[in-house]
C-alpha cells in the first residue's frame, strides 16, 4: 500500500529524549538498596579448576558471593547447544570465563573483592588458531573441535575443474572485530523465590534472555520478566551475551534478596564478551578463456571460540553468501566453525557474510585479471539475473539488476576517469591513489526455515483515546525500530505516526516477535505490524464504525467508540512464509532467504608508501533494498555500516596474547573517528518487495559486507599488492611491500 | 569535600572525595545524561562544559569543579524549547542509539560558541574526541551545519 507515511523522514520517535539526555539506559536507574555485581574470571585459557579460594583475611560477610553451587536450575546458557556454563565449576575453556560473582553496595569494594578470590587451575594445553583447531593435536571441544560444518553443492565441481582453461586460487583471512557499542553491557535484576526473576537491561533479544533465565532458575515462563531499557548500540554484540550478564545479575539478586546491577567496564566488555568470528577462506575458481565462471570451490572456516553460542548460524550465513551474486553452474562451498580457547565469538552485523564476501570480492578481481578482463567486465558477464540460480539452488524470482547498480555506482564515483588518472599519476608519487569496488548481496531475515520455526507474533491495539499501540519484542537499539513501526502502522491505518505508540519491550506485555537481528525487524516484523494494524482496521470496518476509506479523525472516533462498546480492540499477526518458499535443512538447498538486498560499493583510497597508511578518500554506496520507509534513518544505517566496514578493513585489530585480547581499551583498539572517514555517499534504488511492509526489505547488515573488499581492491589498484589479510594495518602492508 | 559549582545555571553543591570523578558525582546527583563509555577519556560520552570548555568528566577530579560553571546535556534546552543544535540532531538523524548524543551535542555547542560558521575540517576536528559507532558521523556533520544555519 503506497501511503504518504512511507518514504518520509519522520522524526525519530524517541529522539527528543535522546538529544536532551532524558532517555533512560540501564545504568541510569538505581533502585534503593541496589548492590553492584562483579565477575571473577578465569586467568588461564584452558584448565581444570582445583579450588576457588576466598582470602580468609577479607571481610566476606559484607559481600554476596555466588558460585556454580548456588545455581537453582541448570548451569547452561540456553541457546543452540547447551555447552556454555553460566559459571565454570570443573573446567575453564577460555580466558575471562566467569567462575564466581560478587556483589556489594559500593562498586569499588566489589571490584576490590574480586582481587581476593584465587582460582587455582591446573592448566591444559590451549588451542588458539584455526590451524591448531583443525590439526586436532589437542581436542578442546566435542570429538573433533568442530561445532558445525556445512556443504553446499551445485553441479559437478570436480568435472568442471578437470576441463577448465584457467584456474585461479587465493587464500583470505579476516580478524576478530569488537562491536564497540558505546554503551557497555549492563543489567539490573530483582529476584527471589516468591516473586520470580525480573531483569531490565541493554539488549537486542528479550525472549532469548527469557528462555535462558527460565532454565537457569528452573522457573515457569510466567515467573520470568525481561524488560529492555534504552540500549546504546548493539550491532549483534547484545544478541546473545546479555543472557549471560542477566543470569549473573539475577543469581546475585536471588541470593541476596536485593536488586543487583551489573555494568561492565569497557575493558571487561571488550575482553570477555563476543566479537566477530575470525575467518579463513580458500578459493579455487575455474573460468573459461572468455571469462565465464565454470566452477567455484570454496573452503570457509570460522573460529567460534570456546563455546558454540551462535557459531552454526553465523557459519550458515557465511556459507550461503560465499559464492556471491553470481551465476555459476558448478559450486561447492565447504564451511566449518571450529573451537578454540578464546572467548566465544558471536553475532556481529553481517553474521558471517562479511567474512566470506570479503574473500570472494577480493578474489573476483584476481580472477578477472587472470583472464585479462577488467573487474567490471568480468562481473558483468557473470552476474546473477532474474531466473538465475544461486549456489544453494535458489532461483531468483524477482527483478535484480546488478549491472544497473554497477553502472550507477561507477558513474557516481567517476570510477573510470579516476582509475585512468591514478594509473598515470601514481608512478611519480609517494602517495598512491586507487579505486576499487565490490558487488554483493545480503539475504534479509532468518536463513532457510528460520522464520517458520520462530513463528513471530506482533499485536496492535486501539485505545480509548484513539491512538494505536504496537506490541512487539523487537528492540530499538538506535536503528529506528520505534519510528518505522510507527510509520508502517500509521500507513496501514491512515493515521499519523504521532498517533502510534510503540510499547517498551517487556516480556510480560509484548508477544515474541523474535530476536532483533538478521536484518529482519523492518521486513519481517514490520510486515507483521502492517498486517496486525490492518487487522485493527478491518475490525472497525466490519463493526460498522469506520468507512472503508477514512480520515485520521474518523479512525480516532471509531477506535474510541469501539473500545467504549467492546472493551478491547486488538489484532495479532503471526508470521507466514511468502508462498513458494522451499528450504531443505538436510541438503542445505532451496530458498535460503525470502529476498536479498543488492549493492555495489566503490572506495577510493590513498596509500602513503612512506608510512604504509591507507586512507579512504571517497565512498559511494549504491543499493537496492526495496522501498525505503524513512530516508534519513535508512541513510544513517548505510553510513554507520560503511563506517564499521572501513574500521574492520583498516583499523580494528584485535591483538591476542594467550587467548586474551590485550588491546581491550578504546585507547589501543582503534575505531574510526570523525577525522578518519571520507564522505560516505549513499544512494538507493527502490524496487518494492511484494512481501515486505509497503515494499521494504531488510537493510541493517548489507552495508557491512561491501566496504572491506572494495577498499582492498582499491589498495591493490594503488599499489599492485595482493592484499588478502584484514585488517590492513600499515605494519601488514609494509611487510607485504618491503619484505623480499 | 563539598564543592560549590553552578550546574546548568543553578548553584549546586556537589559532595565527594576531591579526587572522585566528576562523572560519578554528576550522575549520582541526578545528571544521568552524562554517560560513561570508556572511563579513560577516549569516547567523549561523558563530555560536559566546564566554564565553557569541553572536558571529559571521567578524567576530571571533583576538586576541579569548585567554583566552576558546568553545563550538562540537561542544561542545553530551555524549559520550553530544544536548543537549535538539539533540534538539528533530531531532524538530521544525528542521534541513533543516543548514548554518544549528549557529549556530541555539547561538543557541537562548544565549537559553535567559538566558531559560529565552521568549515568542514573544523567540524570534524571539533568532534574528533567524541566517538559514535552508529552513524558513521555523516548525519552528525549534517546536524552541526543545520544548527549553524538556524543559529545564523
Amino acid at each position: 500500500m503506497d501511503v504518504p507515511q512511507i518514504g518520509r523522514s519522520v522524526l525519530r520517535k524517541e529522539g527528543r529524549a535522546k538529544v536532551t539526555g532524558q532517555a533512560m539506559y540501564v545504568d541510569d536507574v538505581s533502585p534503593a538498596g541496589v548492590l553492584h555485581g562483579v565477575t571473577v574470571r578465569s586467568p588461564v585459557a584452558r584448565g581444570r579448576i582445583k579450588a576457588i579460594t576466598f582470602d580468609p583475611a577479607f571481610p566476606w560477610d559484607e559481600f554476596v558471593v555466588v558460585t556454580a553451587a548456588d545455581i537453582p536450575g541448570r548451569n547452561v546458557v540456553k541457546l543452540i547447544l547447551d555447552d556454555q556454563p553460566y559459571l565454570a565449576h570443573d573446567v575453564v575453556n577460555h580466558r575471562e570465563e566467569p567462575v564466581a560473582l560478587v556483589a556489594h553496595r559500593d562498586r569499588a569494594r566489589a571490584d576490590e573483592a574480586r582481587r581476593h578470590v584465587t582460582i587455582d587451575i591446573e592448566p591444559l594445553p590451549p588451542v588458539f588458531t584455526i590451524d591448531e583447531a583443525l590439526a586436532r593435536r589437542e581436542i578442546v571441544w566435542g570429538a573433533d573441535n568442530v561445532f558445525k560444518s556445512y556443504t553446499v553443492q551445485k553441479g559437478d565441481v570436480d568435472a568442471a575443474f578437470a576441463r577448465a582453461a584457467i584456474v585461479v586460487e587465493g587464500d583470505y583471512e579476516t580478524g576478530a572485530q569488537e562491536q564497540l557499542y558505546i554503551e557497555p553491557n549492563g543489567m539490573l535484576a530483582v529476584a527471589d523465590p516468591a516473586h520470580g526473576v525480573t531483569v531490565w537491561g541493554s539488549m537486542q533479544c528479550p525472549y532469548y534472555i527469557h528462555k535462558a533465565l527460565a532454565g537457569l532458575f528452573n522457573l515457569p515462563p510466567e515467573r520470568i520478566r525481561v524488560v529492555q531499557m534504552e540500549t546504546g548500540g548493539g550491532f549483534g554484540g547484545k544478541e546473545e551475551y546479555p543472557s549471560v550478564i542477566a543470569g549473573h545479575a539475577a543469581l546475585l539478586a536471588w541470593k541476596s534478596g536485593r536488586p543487583v546491577k551489573m555494568i561492565y567496564g569497557r575493558d571487561e566488555d571488550m575482553a570477555a564478551t563476543t566479537k566477530r568470528h575470525p575467518s579463513r577462506t580458500r578459493h579455487r575458481t575455474a573460468v573459461t578463456r572468455d571469462g565465464d565462471l565454470l566452477a567455484m570451490d570454496i573452503d570457509f572456516t570460522i573460529d567460534g571460540g570456546a563455546y558454540c553460542t551462535l557459531s552454526p548460524v553465523v557459519l550458515s550465513r557465511g556459507t550461503i553468501h560465499a559464492a556471491g551474486p553470481y551465476s555459476c553452474p558448478n559450486v561447492r562451498v565447504r564451511g566449518r566453525a571450529v573451537a578454540t580457547n578464546t572467548p566465544p565469538h558471536g553475532a556481529f552485523r553481517g553474521f558471517g557474510a562479511p567474512q566470506s564476501l570479503f574473500a570472494l570480492e577480493r578474489h573476483i578481481d584476481k580472477v578477472a585479471s587472470a583472464v585479462g578482463l577488467t573487474p567490471e567486465a568480468f562481473r558483468r558477464r557473470n552476474f546473477i539475473t532474474f531466473g538465475g540460480t544461486l549456489a544453494v539452488g535458489q532461483t531468483i524470482k524477482e527483478p535484480v539488476d546488478m549491472g544497473g547498480l554497477l553502472d550507477r555506482a561507477l558513474q557516481l564515483s567517476d570510477y573510470h576517469a579516476k582509475r585512468a588518472r591514478f594509473a598515470r599519476e601514481n608512478t611519480s608519487r609517494a602517495v598512491k591513489n586507487g579505486i576499487g569496488f565490490a558487488t554483493f548481496f545480503h539475504g534479509a531475515g532468518f536463513t532457510g526455515s528460520g522464520e517458520v520455526h520462530l513463528k513471530s507474533v506482533v499485536a496492535v491495539e486501539g485505545t480509548i483515546d484513539g491512538t494505536v499501540r504496537v506490541l512487539a519484542a523487537s528492540t530499538e537499539i538506535g536503528q529506528g525500530t520505534n519510528t518505522i513501526f510507527s510509520q508502517i502502522a500509521a500507513g496501514a491505518l491512515g493515521i499519523d505516526p504521532e498517533d502510534v505508540d510503540v510499547a517498551q519491550p517487556d516480556t510480560s506485555v509484548v508477544p515474541d516477535s523474535g530476536p532483533t537481528v538478521a536484518s529482519r525487524t523492518c521486513m519481517v516484523v514490520g510486515r507483521l505490524v502492517e498486517s496486525a494494524a490492518l487487522g485493527v482496521r478491518h475490525t472497525l470496518v466490519d463493526a460498522g464504525f469506520l468507512p472503508a476509506v477514512s480520515t485520521r479523525g474518523e479512525f480516532q472516533t471509531a477506535c474510541r467508540r469501539y473500545v467504549e462498546t467492546f472493551g478491547t480492540l486488538r489484532a495479532t499477526s503471526q508470521y507466514a512464509p511468502p508462498p513458494g518458499l522451499v528450504w531443505d535443512d538436510e541438503k542445505y538447498l532451496g530458498d535460503a532467504y525470502g529476498t536479498y538486498g543488492w549493492a555495489v560499493y566503490v572506495a577510493e583510497v590513498s596509500v602513503d608508501t612512506r608510512t604504509w597508511e591507507t586512507r579512504v578518500d571517497d565512498f559511494v554506496a549504491v543499493q537496492e533494498v526495496g522501498r525505503v520507509i524513512n530516508p534519513t534513518l535508512a541513510t544513517g544505517q548505510i553510513e554507520g555500516g560503511v563506517a564499521q566496514g572501513i574500521g574492520w578493513a583498516l583499523y580494528e585489530d584485535v591483538v591476542w596474547r594467550e587467548g586474551r585480547m590485550v588491546n581491550s581499551q578504546m585507547t589501543n583498539y582503534i575505531m574510526p573517528t570523525s577525522m578518519d572517514l571520507p564522505d560516505i555517499r549513499v544512494y538507493f534504488e527502490e524496487v518494492p518487495y511484494a512481501y515486505g511492509p509497503a515494499g521494504a526489505k531488510g537493510i541493517g547488515e548489507l552495508p557491512m559486507d561491501g566496504p572491506a573488499p572494495a577498499i582492498f581492491n582499491a589498495v591493490a589498484d594503488a599499489t599492485g599488492a595482493d592484499v588478502t589479510r584484514l585488517p590492513l594495518t600499515p605494519e601488514r602492508l609494509m611487510d607485504l611491500m618491503e619484505r623480499p | 569535600m563539598i564543592v560549590n559549582s553552578i550546574i546548568n545555571g543553578r548553584r549546586t553543591p556537589l559532595e565527594g572525595h576531591p579526587m572522585a570523578r566528576l562523572l560519578d558525582v554528576l550522575r549520582a546527583s541526578g545528571f544521568t545524561g552524562v554517560k560513561e563509555g570508556c572511563g579513560e577519556g577516549e569516547c567523549g560520552a561523558c563530555a560536559v562544559l566546564v566554564d565553557g570548555a569541553l572536558v571529559n568528566s571521567c578524567l576530571t577530579p571533583l576538586a576541579h569543579a569548585d567554583g566552576a560553571s558546568i553545563t550538562t546535556i540537561e542544561g542545553v534546552a530551555n524549559q520550553t524549547r530544544l536548543h537549535a543544535i538539539q533540534e538539528s540532531f533530531l531532524e538530521c538523524g544525528g542521534a541513533q542509539c543516543g548514548i554518544c548524543t549528549p557529549g556530541m551535542v555539547l561538543a557541537a555547542h562548544a565549537l559553535l560558541s567559538r566558531h559560529p560558521d565552521p568549515t568542514d575540517d573544523e567540524v570534524r576536528a571539533a568532534l574528533a574526541g567524541n566517538l559514535c559507532r552508529c552513524t558513521g558521523y555523516m548525519r552528525i556533520f549534517a546536524s552541526v551545519f543545520e544548527a549553524v544555519r538556524r543559529l545564523a
